[in-house]
């Protein structure tokens, strides 16, 4: 019997071990690739002392370029939520034949570059382009300047609120938003009162991504603004021209400032979850 | 997909003014937003002629920064369909640690912004950096260097890998590898011949997102390569050097060939979607 045992717990152990090496290794790669480059730009900006953190993001480029992105983010937010929420709708709601092309469509801003996004925006609304001849006839800039830096950020976030949306009204079902019909409410009232409410926290997730989007977003925003200091450049474009002109205390600096506000949005991200449960 | 009421009220109530209204908002916007932008860029590439798009294409340049990309996108790729396997493997199966913790960061890359992704390699990796000082004693360039795109692509398609893979592992029936186990196969060979089958659309599906995710991926690359033409240059930061130099014209081949790729990667993974709907139905 005894040797028997002794194998038995010989096999335990090796299992053990398989366990714990697998576990640090994928775990030690996990903090090599993701985790490391984010202590490694702590360093750098204590490095550089607070003092030189704080006058470089006190400089009117620097404050410039965050209340930018702050307005983008915001026009972004609002445009993108409300017809999020009607793509989303019209997608589970009605029927028409070209529904799956129509869903496509949808996810492919998830697919196309950033840089070849902002480009097409170019060739519709440049100065010289298929729109963009009107509007420039009519003394309205649109690309470089901060309308096209919306629709840039608009074609790049648009599928959240929408792929966020679809799966939770698809699971609530039209029959409380029918009774509410029946009952003599309004759409508009059977709207507020009974979808809107059951699609909250998706919408909410939904809007979140679109934040977190919106913020980091460059390429895109690059192209079509031209990225002119002080006029439209935002966070992430002030970070980038930061550090071609070799001013890496101040590309640090704010980039710290975005890397942390990520971190916040990932927080609320996980708090959401926790709340919409598994959908 | 199929929605249990509405043919019932359609038939009912007709279309109303209200539907009417949101439906056409919808394709407005689609419209505006997604189909006349690609539209414009399809034409204004193919109004020269299909020579001369061509001739864009393989233009020295060009067709380098395609074949950089398509390369580092592979190399990846690779990588990224062992490591993310193992990553849901471990956060599924295994006990450990502020597994929470570690759990909600797999998002983090999706959370950064590129731009700060690019920066914070270039912090310590960089050759004015503790460790990126280190490793170029030793001969060992990463940022202006092609290992620093594959790291910055590594980085910010990290997540892709594990987040497809961790539900269908969470999801999977045990029995089948606890019989294969009284049979007395190794944990190898119920690995390589049990759990991997099962796996592989997701993990298919995860490859072809951050293959993906690599063809267009600027942001962080912009930051990390350097961009010298002809050896650290990938196709989007040639299409945006064309721009700068206010040369649409030779930009307009690398963009058509990067949205085509865009266009087969969403019908593959559709494909795949149903593909592993199907799977499911069988198991």
């Amino acid at each position: 019997m005894k040797p028997m045992d002794e194998a038995v717990s010989t096999v335990k152990r090796q299992k053990r071990w398989g366990r714990v090496l697998l576990t640090s290794v994928v775990l030690g790669w996990f903090g090599v690739l993701v985790l490391l480059p984010v202590a490694g730009i702590f360093r750098e900006v204590i490095r550089n002392g607070l003092r030189l953190f704080f006058s470089s993001l006190g400089t009117p480029a620097a404050v410039h370029a965050f209340l930018l992105t702050i307005w983008v983010t915001v026009g972004t937010v609002i445009v993108n939520t409300l017809f999020g929420v009607v793509l989303a709708l019209v997608l589970v709601k009605h029927r028409f034949r070209s529904k799956l092309i129509f869903e496509g469509l949808v996810d492919l801003p998830f697919a196309v570059s950033p840089v070849v996004a902002g480009f097409m925006f170019i060739i519709l609304f440049g100065p010289n382009g298929w729109i963009g001849t009107w509007f420039e006839a009519q003394g309205i800039k649109i690309i470089y300047a901060f309308p096209g830096m919306m629709l840039a950020t608009l074609f790049v976030t648009l599928p959240f609120v929408v792929r966020e949306v679809i799966p939770v009204l698809r699971e609530v079902g039209l029959e409380q938003e029918e009774a509410a019909l029946i009952l003599g409410a309004s759409r508009w009232q059977s709207f507020w009162k009974v979808t809107l409410p059951a699609i909250k926290w998706g919408l909410i997730y939904g809007v979140t991504l679109t934040i977190a989007r919106s913020i980091g977003e460059f390429g895109a925003v690059l192209v079509v603004s031209g990225s002119i200091i002080r006029r439209t450049q935002t966070a992430t474009l002030h970070i980038h021209q930061e550090f071609t002109d070799y001013h890496y205390a101040g590309a640090f600096s704010a980039a710290i400032v975005l890397a942390f506000t990520s971190l916040i949005i990932l927080i609320v991200m996980q708090r959401v979850v926790r709340r919409k449960g598994v959908v | 997909m199929s929605w249990p009421g509405s043919r019932r009220r359609s038939l009912r109530l007709g279309i109303s003014g209200g539907d009417l209204v949101l439906r056409s908002t919808s394709f407005l916007y689609i419209g505006l937003l997604i189909i006349l932008p690609i539209v414009a860029i399809i034409c204004e590439a193919f109004k020269g002629g299909l020579t001369d798009l061509w001739a864009n294409v393989v233009s020295p340049h060009a067709l380098f920064s395609l074949r950089l990309t398509f390369m580092t996108a592979v190399v990846m790729v690779l990588i990224n369909v062992v490591t993310g396997t193992a990553m849901a493997w471990v956060l599924v199966r295994y006990e450990f640690p502020f597994k929470n913790v570690v759990n909600a960061l797999i998002d983090l890359p999706f959370a950064i912004p590129t731009v700060v992704t690019g920066i914070m390699l270039v912090a310590l990796y960089g050759p004015n950096s503790f460790l990126g000082g280190f490793l170029g004693r030793h001969g060992i360039q990463i940022i202006f260097e092609k290992p620093g795109i594959i790291l910055a692509l590594l980085y910010v398609s990290f997540p892709f890998g594990v987040r497809t893979i961790q539900p269908v592992l969470i999801e999977m029936d045990r029995d089948m590898e606890e019989a294969a186990k009284t049979l007395g196969a190794k944990p190898f060979t119920i690995f390589i011949r049990v759990v991997l089958p099962t796996l592989l659309p997701a993990i298919l599906t995860g490859a072809a997102l951050s293959f993906s995710r690599a063809m267009g991926e600027f942001g962080s690359i912009a930051i990390v390569a350097g961009n010298i033409p002809m050896r650290t240059q990938v196709a989007s930061v040639y299409i945006y050097g064309e721009l700068e130099s206010y040369n649409p014209q030779g930009a307009l081949g690398l963009s058509v060939v990067l949205l085509l790729c865009s266009f087969l990667i969403l019908i593959l993974l559709n494909r795949m979607q149903r593909w592993s709907r199907r799977h499911e139905a069988d198991g």
